[in-house]
């Protein structure tokens, strides 16, 4: 388990983290969000002992990050922002080197290194110079030496910055197919990322952590949880608003486009967790109504992740 | 804390990893060519090696202090300034591995180093004993010296490496301090003190001088005080590297 106990920071003046604290338990994929600037990177270099913390601490399967370091980075995959990588070693003297600052020695280097290698893609590049590589082929072999030592703990920072839609897709792919046995932590972003691939989400504006949900939790917050986008054809009747509000249990109605002969209304019901689609649907028949389309929305983590992180003083 | 085998096995995988980066970035050829050809200029042209008479090699490792000044901070410079400009410093220190052991990893390599550019000098010594009988064991010595003002310059140059980003700043720092390392000892900079100053500080400010360290073992005399003087400075230099890399606020 990886427990952060009350981690602050300070740059100067500046308090980067402040007071950040949470745990994330083996088999967990955690996604850390926040706007640039907001402590990710930080509070991930803190996590893996890059630099040490102004005050609290992490607890890496029992070894304390400041006192027992080198225990706990053992224990340890980390891939810092941007995937930094010797550009002048060849990918895999570049994993053996690694693989040999991790104590792997012999035999289990050499099968260690090819099955990453497979792993990540990069056999067919294996004897090329890093820097002859491509950004997402960096991206991986910076990937490759964070999971070299099958750690059982993975900071990823950025993981799928700058790649290709498919490259993404492997990226995610990979950690998903890792997590049964480790506890990930990444930081996207992505937001549809975090719907596809963590169990769990954090996000931390001015060094502060304001929400600590499930994708589907953060996605209740939105105010258009819940909501019922009703599309329909002809043209826009003139008391159709009040007339839908007359139904028990919806609350308001608002009219989102009118184009073409169709329309298409937003409900608010009373309670999003209960669903009054028949009475509106019994509602329209009434109406004579002829309805394209009916969808539920589940709430948009754009929407919760604007409404979570906007500065007071913006909005 | 880890045992002693990881020690030397994460030493000499760092090493190893830093040795053929020289090697296979053309600084390292640069710097062995002009290494090469300048001494070989120095020792010929200017110490008149042939005209001089004499088969010995004092007219080449006079040369040395000045040479080192400006090739060893060259070679210095991308030890820990390159790392950060990179981001790898980052992986660096989250492996798990204590900062002496990167940075003594690190410092043995460029010392390797310059020891391999000091022996291919070796044409030179064959030609004083084909052209005489040298005392080997001076020529010996002075080589000792030699190689360990390189250190002494080494490990000046990584200490202004961890300084910077920049590979510019670091060298010119590194310059700078290995310049008031040769100086202070010159008659000129110890009379400037030794009008005012008292007698501590003047034999103070000369006994830091690499020259007059390097003097003494160049002709042969191989003293515990000189080479104390060598590997305090290049231990002072690299806890002082340490301090810096650990106080670090960024990568």
């Amino acid at each position: 388990m990886i427990e952060v106990r009350h981690l602050t920071k300070q740059f100067g003046h500046h308090l980067a983290v402040n007071d950040i604290s949470f745990s994330v338990e083996k088999r967990e994929i955690l996604a850390f969000l926040g706007p640039n600037g907001a402590g990710k990177s930080t509070t991930m270099r803190m996590i893996t002992g890059f630099f040490p913390p102004t005050g609290g601490t992490v607890i890496i399967d029992g070894n304390d990050i400041r006192t027992d370091s080198l225990a706990a980075r053992q224990k340890m995959g980390y891939l810092p922002e941007n995937a930094p990588v010797y550009p002048d070693m060849r990918v895999t003297a570049y994993l053996n080197f690694c693989a040999e600052i991790r104590g792997l020695t012999g035999r289990s280097r050499r099968d260690r290194v090819a099955e990453t290698l497979e792993r990540c893609f990069l056999t067919h590049v294996r004897d090329q110079t890093v820097s002859t590589l491509s950004k997402g082929y960096k991206q991986r072999v910076c990937f490759a030496q964070s999971i070299l030592h099958d750690p059982d703990y993975l900071i990823l920072d950025e993981p799928t910055d700058g790649l290709d839609p498919n490259q993404k897709h492997e990226v995610r792919q990979m950690i998903r197919e890792m997590s049964p046995s480790k506890a990930i932590i990444f930081s996207t972003h992505i937001l549809d990322e975090v719907e596809t691939v963590c169990s769990r989400a954090i996000i931390i504006a001015d060094g502060k952590v304001v929400a600590d949900d499930t994708p589907g939790g953060l996605k209740r917050r939105s105010s258009l949880h819940g909501t019922i986008l009703l599309t329909a054809a002809g043209p826009l009747p003139d008391d159709i608003c009040p007339y839908f509000e007359k139904i028990t249990g919806v609350s308001q109605v608002a009219i989102v486009d009118t184009e073409q002969g169709r329309f298409t209304l937003r409900i608010f019901p009373d309670d999003p967790e209960t669903s009054c689609i028949n009475r509106i649907l019994t509602a329209a028949n009434w109406k004579n109504i002829d309805i394209l389309s009916v969808s539920v929305e589940e709430g948009r983590l754009d929407e919760v992740f604007r409404q979570i992180t906007a500065d007071p003083e913006d909005a | 804390m880890h045992p002693k085998g990881n020690f030397v096995r994460i030493l000499w995988a760092i090493m190893k990893r830093e040795l053929a980066g020289y090697f296979g970035s053309p600084v390292a050829y640069v710097f062995l060519v002009i290494f090469l050809l300048l001494s070989g200029f120095f020792t010929f042209y200017l110490s008149r090696f042939f005209e001089a008479g004499q088969a010995d090699l004092q007219g080449f490792f006079q040369w040395h202090p000045w040479l080192f000044m400006f090739l060893v901070p060259a070679v210095a410079m991308r030890l820990w300034a390159e790392e950060r400009r990179l981001g790898t410093l980052e992986l660096l220190f989250t492996f798990p591995v204590t900062p002496t052991e990167a940075i003594l990893g690190k410092f043995l390599a460029a010392w390797c180093f310059i020891g391999i550019a000091l022996f291919l000098t070796f044409p030179l010594v064959l030609t004083t004993l084909y052209l005489g009988s040298p005392d080997l064991g001076v020529t010996f010595c002075a080589y000792v010296g030699s190689f360990l003002m390189a250190g002494v310059f080494l490990s000046v140059g990584s200490m202004t490496s961890a300084l910077t980003r920049s590979q510019v700043v670091s060298f010119i720092l590194a310059v700078v301090i290995c310049l008031f390392l040769i100086l202070a000892g010159f008659p000129p900079i110890i009379q400037m003190f030794s009008g005012w100053a008292p007698l501590w500080l003047v034999d103070g400010v000369a006994s830091i001088s690499v020259i007059t360290h390097f003097a003494a073992i160049s002709r042969g005399v191989l003293d515990l005080r000189d080479i104390l003087y060598y590997l305090s400075v290049m231990g002072f230099m690299i806890v002082v590297n340490g301090v810096i890399l650990q106080n670090r606020e960024s990568a």
